[in-house]
């Protein structure tokens, strides 16, 4: 270990369509968060393309670590260790962040930090205050939906996930079914407004004591309207049906993480992931947390969406744990998180 | 002058250093096995043999492609890590020019080929000169039956790689006696080789920069299909 107090991780996430590298001091202040979007060129073919992120990738990786550490005013040799996202993720895409940290490690001899993702998206939520524990987290985005436990720092036990599609999934899915543009949760997002809640779609509830999640019905159930409207010559007005799809996701998501929170007998919820910028789930799960007197933690959108700052925070506790890893460390598209 | 070069475009991964021309050591495996798990471990034994640290390096040499894109990746942005960590400078060289390598003695035309899938090979014809291999045709992509028929006339061929055993009958079919095949060692890349060529590069000043891509030599099948379907330039060969 370096003798001055300062840990700086240097960051690196690769694990969907973000190139991302960043500089993180302490495991809680931002030094550098640099983060290339691929949304662009994916938007042509609707959704991400594995092939095409991995490309992109290789092309982007070194410019954007070299500009984390240049925005840090940080040198190679002023870091304590490299963290990189190992899994979950598209494994071409994840192999890239991979290559790139074990050969930074390599040449530059620093110690070498495996993240999991979701741990990443849990710790953004400590660059914008210092997690309190025990907490639960709940995490949303296009490739998850994940409600997890922490007792401690780097003490993860999962209390629920989707069982199908993820809830920004079923964002896209439905976006494309009322000709919205991708990425669709935004979109569906916005055209919310212009609607009401009137359409009656299923909640996927599950088992009484159940945890996990469920969005492939409410999808079906989104096909069958248009389809049966459609048959009958009806028109159904769009932005409704974006604000009853809406509504029934959130509410979903709102009531699992209170009843999580309620469960674990904690006081403290994190909300992180890309989804966490609907501005729906945003205010219901403020009002519910108020009522309940939860202490909410909402990161910023920059940090709620893929970043490699909130890898290097959650590395920078695994590192000070001594939980290092060695040149042979491998992507793992499904790795989990205990 | 210690360069380290490395490929891991095919199954074959390979990692050398050279000084200058001289080679001090190469380990080579050919193997069904995750480059990605391998790579950094074999590079840091090799150096490890040698006594020689990261510090030591003056240049790193990689693998360009074409091969498979994932192996190519895992190579070409741990080779751009190494160099833009240590401040030295990356040089790419084609996979098939450092396979071709394998026949630089030759008295014909030199062609390595790797399988493309639905009988089509990434491939070229080289023909030694001194002591490197001279692209005679163009690298591409190509019907095993199209490429054939391209080098009737070009003379007596050695063939290289291992994929050329399920197209042997094939191309003895069509070019008789003038076709040739590796042997062994002869069809297994050598990281000394791709390194060799890769310091007559550094010495005409042919460095990649950061943002360096490999050579696919081909689209995505994703927008190959998008290119067709939106009246752009269509790709004749797509895949992935
Ligand atoms: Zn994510």
């Amino acid at each position: 270990m370096k003798s001055n107090k300062k840990t700086l991780v240097l960051g690196i996430e690769t694990s969907c369509d973000e190139t991302s590298a960043a500089v993180v001091e302490n495991g809680a202040i931002l030094r550098s968060n640099v983060i290339s979007s691929q949304m662009e060129v994916h938007r042509r073919f609707g959704g991400v393309v594995p092939e095409v992120a991995s490309r992109r990738h290789v092309e982007r990786i070194t410019e954007i670590i070299q500009q984390a550490l240049n925005d840090a005013h940080v040198k190679q040799e002023d870091l304590s260790a490299i963290a990189v996202t190992q899994g979950p993720g598209l494994v071409g895409a994840l192999l890239i962040g991979v290559a790139a940290a074990k050969a930074m490690a390599f040449a530059a001899n620093l110690p070498l930090v495996g993240v999991h993702h979701i741990a990443g998206h849990i710790y953004a939520a400590h660059l914008m205050q210092p997690l309190q524990f025990p907490l639960v987290a709940l995490v949303v985005s296009g490739g998850h939906t994940e409600l997890v436990y922490m007792s401690d720092h780097n003490r993860f036990e999962r209390l629920g996930r989707t069982r199908d599609d993820a809830a920004g999934e079923a964002y896209d899915k439905v976006a494309r079914l009322l000709d919205l543009s991708y990425p669709g949760g935004p979109e569906i997002d916005r055209l919310s407004k212009e609607g009401k809640p009137i359409i009656d779609l299923p909640r996927a509830w599950l088992e009484p004591d159940s945890l996990d999640f469920s969005f492939s019905g409410l999808k079906s159930a989104v096909i069958n309207l248009l389809h049966n409207a459609k048959q009958r010559g009806e028109v159904i007005h769009r932005a409704d049906v974006a604000a009853s799809f809406q509504e029934s996701v959130v509410e979903v998501l709102t009531e699992k993480a209170v009843r999580a929170v309620r469960k674990q007998g904690v006081k403290h919820l994190v909300l992180a992931g890309g989804v966490s910028a609907n501005s729906r789930l945003r205010q219901e799960l403020l009002h519910r947390c108020q009522k309940e007197n939860i202490h909410l933690t909402i990161p910023s959108m920059e940090l709620c969406t893929d970043n490699a700052a909130m890898i290097a925070a959650a590395g920078t506790f695994r590192y000070l744990d001594g939980q290092t890893d060695g040149l042979d460390l491998n992507a793992k598209p499904d790795l989990s998180l205990i | 002058m210690k360069l380290l070069a490395i490929d891991t475009s095919t199954l074959v991964l390979s990692v050398a250093v050279l000084d200058q021309y001289r080679v001090l050591g190469e380990l080579t495996t050919n193997l069904h096995k995750n480059h990605s798990v391998r790579l950094m471990p074999a590079v840091a034994r090799l150096l490890g043999d040698l006594e020689l640290d990261a510090s030591d390096l003056d240049g790193v040499a990689v693998a360009a492609g074409p091969g498979s894109y994932t192996g190519v990746r895992i190579g070409f942005t741990t080779a751009k890590t190494i160099a833009w960590s240590r401040g030295i400078p990356m040089v790419s060289v084609s996979s098939l020019a450092a396979l071709a390598m394998n026949g630089l003695r030759f008295p014909g035309g030199v062609v390595p080929l790797f399988d493309a899938r639905r009988n089509r090979v990434y491939t070229g014809l080289f023909r030694g000169e001194t002591n490197e291999m001279i692209s005679a045709k163009e690298e591409k992509v190509i019907h095993l039956d199209q490429w054939l028929s391209d080098l009737r006339n070009e003379g007596p061929l050695l063939f290289l790689g291992e994929d050329t055993g399920h197209f042997q009958e094939r191309i003895t079919d069509v070019l008789g006696d003038q076709a040739f095949f590796g042997q062994g060692r002869e069809n297994i890349v050598s990281a000394a080789h791709l390194g060799t060529l890769a310091l007559s590069c550094l010495k005409r000043g042919e460095v990649d920069h950061m943002g360096a891509v490999p050579n696919y030599l081909q689209l995505t099948k994703a927008e190959a299909d998008w290119l067709s379907k939106n009246g752009g330039k269509k790709n004749e060969v797509s895949g992935d």
